[in-house]
Formats: C-alpha cells, structure tokens, sequence
C-alpha cells in the first residue's frame, strides 16, 4: 500500500483545520504551565503552511514536508517553531524526490522527524514534552509495519499511543521547556506540545483512513 | 466582530492582535529614524550605520512585549540589530539570519541570547545559517534569574535583566574595536557577574490570547517571575516595597555571592505597570541593604527597560562591576531608550 502525495497534503491540510479548531485549547494548556501562546504560535505557523503549500502541492511528498517544515520555521517562532519545522524538515528530507510513499518510506519518515525533534530540543521521554506522544507512537507504528500491518491499522495505533501518551504527561513534572519553570506546580497539568503532537498523529491516520488509498483525491 | 469586542474590553492600546508588532515598529522607525532603520519580513530593526566595517555586529533578539527591550537598544554603544518576534515569542531563524548579514562588517557577530528554550534554538539555527553563509557568529546566552533552580531538572535560568547590562557594556566594548573572541569573553564575564530576581504585583494580558496569563488576587504577590507572564516560584500575601526589596536583594545578594567590598551596578527594573516613584522607592531600600553589608553600589538604572507588557512589579539585578566592566557601561550610548555622553 503506498501513500500519495495527495494524501501527504491532506493530512497537512486536515491537521491545519484541527489547528485552528484547537487553537484557544491548546493556548489555554499553554497559558497553564508556559506562556499561553502554543495554539495562537502553531495556528499562525499553519495557516503559513497553507499559503507556501499551494504553489508545490503537485510536488513530491518530500517537498510538500519540507516546505512545511521552512513554513513552520519562519513563522511559528517559541519552541514550537524550530521543533516542528525540524520534524518536518528532516520527515521530508527522508522522502526526497518520492512521489508515492511505502508504508515503510511514511514510517522511516516520521522517525527521522523525531530523530530531528530530539536533537534540537534535547529533551527525554518523560519531561513533559511532545517527545512523550511522539515517540511512543511512532514506535508503535515501526512495529505494526513491521509486523505486516496495514497501514491504516499501525497508524491509528500511533494515534491511539499518542493519546496515552499525551495523557501520560500530566502527573509529570516537566524539566524542559517554560513549564519547568514552574517545578511541581507543573504537575497536573497537560503538556500543549503533546497535546499538539498528538492531534497531528491522529489527523494522519484520520487523513489516510477517510480516503480510500486507490482513489485520486480531489484536488480543487 | 467578536475580536474587536474582546480588544476594547481589555483597553489596550492597539488596532488589532495581529498587527500590533508591525504597527509597533513602524512607530519605532518614524520616531528614531535618526538611528535605526526597520526592515519587515522578515522584522528586523537595524543601527541605521551597519554595517559598521571591522566592528564586531551584536545581533539580539527575542519575543515582543518587553520594550525597550531589544530595539531601543539599537544604535552608538549597543545592539546593531534586534530581531522582534511575536508578543512573548521567540523570533525566526530567518530574523536573525537576515539581522547577522546586515550587521556583519567583517569581524564577526555576536548573537546575545536569553536562556529560553525557544530563543536558543530559533538562534542555534539561525547561527547554522549564518555560518553556511560564511559568517563568523559566536553567541552568548544570559541566564540571570536567580528564580529558577540552575539544575538538571529545569531548562536553566532564565535571562532577565542582566541582558539590558550586557548589551550596554558589551556594546560600548565592541565600539571601541575589541575583536570577536574579546567580545565574546567580556559578554561571558558580564552574565557570570550578574543576578537578579523579578515578582509581579498583577499579571499581563498577551492581546492575541485576550485574557490575563495567571490570575492573582488584589492581596497577593508572585515572587520569581520572569517576563513573559509565566507565574513564579511562589505566591504570598502582599508585603511592602522595604520588603520586597529585601527579599529579592539578599536573594540576588546570597546566590553569587556579592560581598563586603564589591562594587556593583544596582538596576531596579519595572516591569511594565509600575511607575517610576514606586521603583525609587524600592531603589531607596536596595541601597539601605547593600549599604549594611557592606556593598557599592557605584552605578545605578532605575526604570523599565526590560518589561512584560502591562504587568506591575519589579526586578533588582546587581551586576559586580570592575575597572572594565565599570569603562564600557560609562562608554556613550545613543540609542532610542539608553543615552549618554553623546
């Protein structure tokens, strides 16, 4: 089963929706625990996707991600910018020039993303960062894969471990980020940067099951 | 619209959430037209002069909302370039790219960087394309804030008011023609001489979020916060402004420690909200307490230059200073919010 480019820019343009939807709750997180200002930064960072998509979303998944990535990081500023513009960077890196994405190519991909996110933001599972949805998840989505899942099967997978893992970070005390600032008082609380990394796992397996892999999507 | 309802409720001075930083620096460029120039997009605000040939360029830069910090800064004796981001949000690789190569004359660029995780990697990036560009950038990061624990369990102390310090000494230093290394080594000396301790009185409202970033009640006080509306370490019941000054003076005082003999440079700081009379009235009782243990204070500021939007409180910041130190905070500044000498 191979994933098309179309399929490639309706996960960025579904999880662009989702951003802006989410935009006052993922702030709200923020304003807990950092500087109430993830869903303001991350809805500003993708509507940009949006408008540098447009001209090249005929292009390769590579570029499609990488323009993402460039989008994200001249636009989003905070953590979140260079975080998310380095996971799609080097996600897109991972698949230059491919037109259509195997499971395994989508899979190496995103951890080539994480790889990305962890270098950047030195942080380990359990700080209480959007390593604690990511990483889980997309490990989870190496082994179906590997198993000889469907696709579709390993990717609402990951989602659901990255809700766990997302939910996980609550009783954490964060030791990254603005929110270790706070010390203890960050317990309790959700991290946003999960939290987002968490709608945008769940917006690719939504975005792949809801098209029928053989059809062409529409491109209006 | 909803959005204009919200913007007049919370009686801010601003057309819209989104056009605040740009109207801003537009502001900016039409009052200090004499010595700085505005670029937008990517938004940087440049010494009119740069690049100055074989002065070392120092580039800041850092979230909106803490006016005159970083641009007031830009101009004679301080910052060739700051890089504005969104309202407590770090700026863009691409900011500070563009702001390295406007100010690079030849002898290298200084970025000063507060410690907040995004500010060093949109920096960290913007340095590795820089230097793909073939420009020699060393950077600096300020990490003050006697507030947060320094350990393995926080992102390290946050950069506060040191950084208003730094610029101003490190820039009269590279005015006077130091090569980078030394720029860089004095910027090193200058953040490891330098405490402070920030607490706020009321919170701040980021106008695009459109409400306060922590509530706190008309008889409390955060102690430790930074400047970005982000709460502290600790709430209390209000005190007095001898109080407050003491306790955030002998914690700055104890952390590094200062000591009987030392000369320093005492910097009471507003935080946005609170007027001048208040600061010297806090001025009054940070000079009572370095003068019982026995410290100089030899040079003062007094004022708001490293704020968090409207927020009432203040920070004391003591820097120990020594002949060098002492030379190049003297040096003349001309820039739209520090001037001396000139």
């Amino acid at each position: 089963m191979a994933v098309t480019t179309a399929q490639i820019y309706g996960w960025l343009e579904r999880y662009a929706g989702i951003v802006a939807e989410q935009k006052k709750y993922l702030t709200g997180l923020d304003a807990a625990i950092g500087d109430g200002d993830h869903g303001i930064n991350m809805d500003r960072g993708f509507q940009t996707v949006l408008v540098k998509l447009a001209p090249v979303r005929d292009k390769d998944a590579g570029t499609l991600l990488k323009t993402t990535g460039m989008a994200l990081v001249g636009s989003v500023g905070g953590a979140g910018g260079p975080l998310y513009g380095t996971f799609f960077l080097r996600a897109g890196a991972a698949l230059d020039g491919k037109a259509e994405v195997s499971d395994k190519d989508l899979v190496g991909a995103l951890e080539a993303g994480l790889k990305g996110v962890v270098e950047r933001g030195k942080a380990n599972r359990n700080d209480k960062t959007m390593v604690d949805a990511l990483a889980p998840a997309i490990e989870r989505a190496r082994q179906y894969v590997d198993e000889g899942a469907p696709l579709e099967e390993a990717l609402a997978a990951a989602a659901d471990a990255a809700e766990e893992g997302m939910k996980a970070t609550i009783p954490l005390k964060a030791l990254k980020g603005r929110a270790s600032y706070l010390g203890d008082r960050s317990i309790g609380h959700q991290d946003p940067g999960a939290t987002s990394s968490y709608l945008m796992l769940r917006a690719l397996s939504d975005s792949l099951a809801s098209v029928p892999q053989q059809a062409k999507t529409a491109t209006s | 619209m909803a959005e204009t309802a919200v913007t007049t409720r919370l009686k801010k001075l601003i057309n819209t959430p989104e056009t605040e930083v740009k109207d801003a620096l537009a502001g900016m460029a039409a009052a200090h037209g004499d010595l700085i120039r505005v670029e937008y997009d990517p938004n940087v605000i440049i010494r009119k002069d740069a690049p100055k040939k074989g002065k070392v360029g120092l580039v800041s830069g850092g979230g909106s909302g803490h006016e005159p910090m970083h641009g007031g800064y830009v101009g004679l004796g301080m910052l060739d370039a700051a890089c504005p981001g969104a309202v407590f949000t770090s700026p863009t690789p691409d900011q500070m790219a563009r702001a390295t190569a406007a100010v690079d004359g030849g002898a290298g660029v200084l970025h000063i960087v507060k410690n907040y995780t995004g500010d060093i990697m949109n920096f960290e990036m913007a340095a590795e394309l820089a230097r793909g560009e073939g420009a020699k950038v060393n950077a600096v990061i300020t990490n003050d804030d006697v507030a947060v624990q320094d350990s393995l369990y926080t992102a390290g102390r946050r950069g506060v008011g040191v950084t208003v310090l730094l610029e101003k000494i490190v820039g009269g230093c590279a005015e006077a023609g130091a090569d980078l290394e030394t720029v860089t080594t004095l910027a090193k000396k200058v953040n490891a001489n330098g405490r402070s301790m920030g607490m706020a009185l009321t919170s701040c409202i980021v106008p695009a979020a459109g409400k306060v970033t922590f509530e706190i009640a008309d008889d409390e006080m955060e102690l430790g916060i930074g400047i970005h509306g982000e709460p502290g370490r600790e709430r209390t019941k209000l005190k007095s402004a001898d109080e407050i000054a003491e306790i955030l003076t002998s914690t700055v005082v104890k952390d590094l420690p200062y000591k009987r003999g030392d000369e320093v440079l005492a910097f009471v700081n507003g935080m946005g909200g609170t007027p001048l009379i208040e600061l010297y009235v806090v001025a009054n009782a940070v000079n009572r307490y370095l003068q019982k243990e026995g410290i100089k204070p030899t040079r003062w500021l007094v004022g708001s230059y490293i704020t968090s939007l409207e927020m009432a409180g203040c920070s004391v910041t003591l820097l120990k200073l020594d002949a060098e130190t002492t030379k190049f905070w003297d040096a003349p500044v001309h820039t739209p919010a520090l001037r001396w000498k000139v």
